[in-house]
């Protein structure tokens, strides 16, 4: 069946595909760009280090049931568990999949707020890696009504 | 250079809370223009903040952030007068830092 959101999603896997060869000029800075060229939530995981995720409790993912406009989406990550080394936060249909990652530090209290662009409606993740490895998660549907990745 | 941040740190309860609103465009690099050529990615890669000069927090972030960005994160042990510095860089290497007053 080819309705008109398939051709988006499949459009916008091309562009992904694209942006993978090298074909782009590319962000010359020392930061994690395995896991933002990461397509899916494992392959964005692996590169910080977390393993098979597991679903948790102590995660918590603060995001709207529909958002109107999927170029400002607010989301935000909480975790309430110790050791914790990383807070990130996933869109599983985007283009590529990681939005933002943040360093848990004694300093700053786990608990961050951004605004995100959502290509499509989505399972968004929130997702805490340990100092251990492990991934802990905790996900959430979000409905777009207008998408934000296109132009 | 970019416009500059506007920073709220508001003090509560032995933490301050921060919010930045960034101003700047963060291109995907999926869109294309009107002659169908893409746009480069244009975006902040990097957030770092300090408080009274000592890093506190720091982000990656990728395209997927929406343009002039919002983030809210939260200091612990901040109390009213300590200064909040925030810093981002973003993937052409331009940086911006701007300061603000826990309240």
């Amino acid at each position: 069946m080819h309705n008109r959101r398939d051709m988006l999603k499949h459009g916008a896997r091309l562009a992904g595909l694209l942006a993978a060869t090298g074909l782009f000029p590319h962000y010359a800075l020392a930061f994690n760009k395995a896991a933002f060229d990461a397509k899916s939530v494992a392959d964005a995981l692996k590169a910080y280090g977390g393993g098979v995720p597991t679903a948790s409790d102590a995660v918590t993912l603060t995001a709207p049931d529909i958002a109107e406009n999927g170029a400002v989406v607010p989301l935000g990550v909480a975790t309430s568990l110790p050791n914790v080394k990383q807070l990130l936060i996933l869109v599983e249909k985007n283009p590529s999949v990681l939005v933002a990652s943040f360093a848990v530090s004694d300093a700053v209290v786990a608990n961050f707020s951004t605004r995100a662009k959502m290509g499509q409606s989505s399972d968004v993740y929130a997702v805490a890696i340990t100092n251990d490895g492990k991934a802990l998660f905790a996900k959430k549907e979000v409905k777009v009504t207008l998408g934000g990745c296109g132009g | 250079m970019a416009d500059p941040m506007r920073i709220r740190a508001q003090a509560s309860g032995g933490n301050a809370t921060v919010r930045v609103l960034m101003s700047h465009e963060m291109e995907t690099g999926q869109r294309k223009d009107a002659a169908g050529k893409v746009i480069p990615a244009w975006f902040i890669s990097e957030v770092t903040a300090s408080l009274n000069g000592k890093q506190v927090f720091s982000a990656e972030w990728g395209p997927a952030v929406s343009k002039n960005p919002f983030l809210q994160f939260t200091i612990k042990g901040a109390k009213a007068g300590d200064k909040v510095a925030v810093t981002w860089k973003d993937n052409k290497g331009d940086t911006r830092t701007d300061e603000a007053t826990v309240s």
